[in-house]
């Protein structure tokens, strides 16, 4: 410490909100401890909880285990991509209601957008989800992560389903006459009604991808609690010292 | 607890590689950099997607061209309407309760839900769009002849004649004579109205402003050939793997091939209508998906199935640099 200098050091041992010469300051500029501030408060507890859990640098990694090296870990992010060209896509289509793409050059190629960002999404998640298969991503505490991710593609599966019907075109209509039979088989189409077009575009564009968004939103906030899962049988420096030292084992197995 | 029992659960999560933070080797990673990449790309890939190949639009069909391009079948289906006799007058719940609806077992959805969009096929599709237009003298007759009718009696007309009818082939004017009422002009009226192109516009208004809803355009569509055949040329009947078929030579919903296999199995689509797993198939294959959906869903609880991984070990592809530095830095 530089004893010239104008600043007064800060005792280790003095107490939050007291001067290092022990004169308390006047408590109108007094400055509360962060946890004292926060006791109590909804806002302070799910501050902390959300800070103990998922820190900074734990949600935007600068770095990654070694073992995170091999294209099929490129296909979570371009599945996530795609989605987000499928919202700014839809989002323009749902500006200008769902015929107007039949009359607009400029709606053809938005809807065509629209159309091969959702193939490309599917492409992705289907590899995504068969690579986290054959890894058995599910280990390690990560059940919740498979879970949403397969319930997040059932979900597209549906988001996809209403966006057929809701073509306004031949293909719509031979759709929903042909999906009314299966729906209606199992009790869906008395609620669900994919002849209703108000009711279809509705939950196409409002319902439905807030639930995808939201399950994906939680599935990657999982990835990113639980960090990606390691190589089966993996090893490492603490596994590996504790083999040598004879103590017992559990090693990442599905 | 025994400290014994304590040190060795704490020592097992400890060397329990997957629930802790990894101990060996990292490398840099930027994952806005990353996310940034993946979408600047897949934009890109998009927009020269859909620049070279736009995307599948075939006009809707209409009952204008289903009149002018088969108005005999037209005419059939209006007959079929007006005696019951169509899918639609016929099909139970969630449109009408002339039928029950598909059961499997005990389970029985369809019915327990009731009517929830209510069609009654006569009267929406034939006799209502007739009155809301001014008619031909005849046709005008024609309704208050069947209005004037018991039920009974309309039935009997429509019936006996869509028997008749049936039995000349469709073709009106080899009909045997009989007591038929008003029904082959009423059929007439309507399938003119259709080649005017006045019905699409009266289905679809429904005697409101505001409409939505075109469960009644669909079934009403769906009742002839028109639709079906349509359908049948355009590669999308169920049968040979239309669900994920798309018009023209778009994909189409590839992720429902499993979905759409199970119609493919002969069982699930014989010839023979009365056949149960063909007259079941749309509830049995609902019920056979939504199950494999559960098994995937919970796939991690499955014993077996969660193995899969490590007796096919394609994760040393995967993970194949990982592997070989481990297998060097383990060598002796």
């Amino acid at each position: 410490m530089n004893p010239e200098s104008p600043i007064p050091a800060v005792q280790p041992d003095s107490t939050p909100g007291e001067s290092p010469a022990g004169v308390r300051p006047p408590p109108a500029t007094e400055v509360p401890d962060d946890r004292e501030e926060n006791a109590g408060t909804w806002t302070g507890g799910l501050r902390r909880a959300w800070m103990a859990k998922l820190p900074p640098d734990k949600l935007l990694p600068e770095r990654q285990p070694a073992y995170v090296a091999s294209w099929i870990y490129i296909f979570g992010v371009a599945t996530l991509a795609a989605f987000l060209v499928i919202i700014a896509t839809g989002l323009v289509l749902a500006f200008t209601g769902p015929a107007w793409y039949h009359t607009s050059s400029l709606g053809l190629f938005t809807n065509s957008m629209h159309f091969w960002s959702v193939q490309l999404f599917f492409v992705f998640m289907v590899v995504h989800l068969w690579g986290k298969f054959w890894m058995a991503a599910w280990r390690g505490r990560r059940v919740m992560t498979w879970i949403t991710g397969v319930v997040a593609f059932l979900a597209s599966i549906g988001t996809a389903f209403t966006g057929y019907l809701v073509q306004t075109n031949f293909d719509s209509q031979w759709i929903s006459f042909e999906a009314k039979d299966g729906l209606n088989a199992v009790g869906i189409g008395a609620f669900f009604n994919v002849a209703n077009l108000g009711q279809m575009l509705l939950l196409h564009a409002c319902l439905l991808p807030l639930v995808v968004g939201v399950i994906v939103v939680w599935h990657v906030l999982l990835v990113r609690l639980r960090g990606v899962v390691p190589p089966i049988d993996a090893v490492d420096k603490e596994v590996s010292t504790a083999s040598l030292t004879g103590d017992s084992v559990s090693e990442a197995r599905p | 607890m025994s400290t014994r029992t304590a040190d060795r659960k704490k020592s097992a999560k400890g060397t329990d590689i997957a629930s802790r933070e990894w101990k060996g080797p990292w490398r840099r990673y930027d994952i806005i950099k990353e996310g940034v990449i993946a979408i600047v790309v897949v934009s890109i890939l998009t927009v020269l997607l859909a620049g070279l190949f736009s995307s599948p639009d075939e006009p809707a069909l209409t009952f204008q061209g289903w009149a002018t391009s088969a108005p005999d079948n037209f005419y059939a289906t209006a007959v079929q309407e007006l005696a019951g006799t169509s899918t639609s007058a016929s099909y139970g719940p969630p449109y009408n309760t002339v039928g029950e609806g598909i059961s499997v077992g005990p389970l029985a959805p369809q019915k327990w839900f009731g009517v929830t969009h209510p069609v009654d096929a006569a009267n929406d599709f034939v006799i209502t769009p007739l009155r809301t237009q001014g008619q031909s003298a005849d046709v005008t007759d024609a309704l208050a002849t069947w209005d004037a009718a018991s039920a009974d009696q309309q039935t009997a007309w429509a019936t006996d004649y869509d028997t008749a009818l049936t039995d000349a082939e469709g073709d009106a004017t080899a009909v045997a004579d009989g007591d038929y009422g008003p029904v082959p002009v009423l059929a007439q009226g309507l399938t003119d109205i259709a080649a005017a192109g006045v019905l699409d516009g009266i289905l679809i208004s429904q005697g409101g402003f505001y409409q939505t809803d075109f469960t009644k355009q669909v079934l009403f569509l769906g009742d002839g050939s028109y639709l079906d055949d349509a359908a049948t040329a355009a590669n999308l009947q169920g049968s040979t793997w239309g669900m994920m078929n798309e018009t023209g030579s778009y994909p189409g919903q590839a992720w429902l091939w499993l979905y759409s296999f199970w119609y493919q199995i002969p069982q699930f689509n014989s010839d023979n209508p009365d056949d149960y797993l063909t007259s079941h198939a749309d509830a049995i294959i609902f019920y056979i998906m939504a199950l494999l959906s559960l098994v995937l869903i919970f796939l991690p609880y499955i014993p077996g199935l969660r193995s899969i991984p490590r007796w096919i070990p394609l994760h040393r592809l995967i993970w194949r640099d990982y592997y070989r530095t481990q297998a060097k830095s383990l060598a002796p």
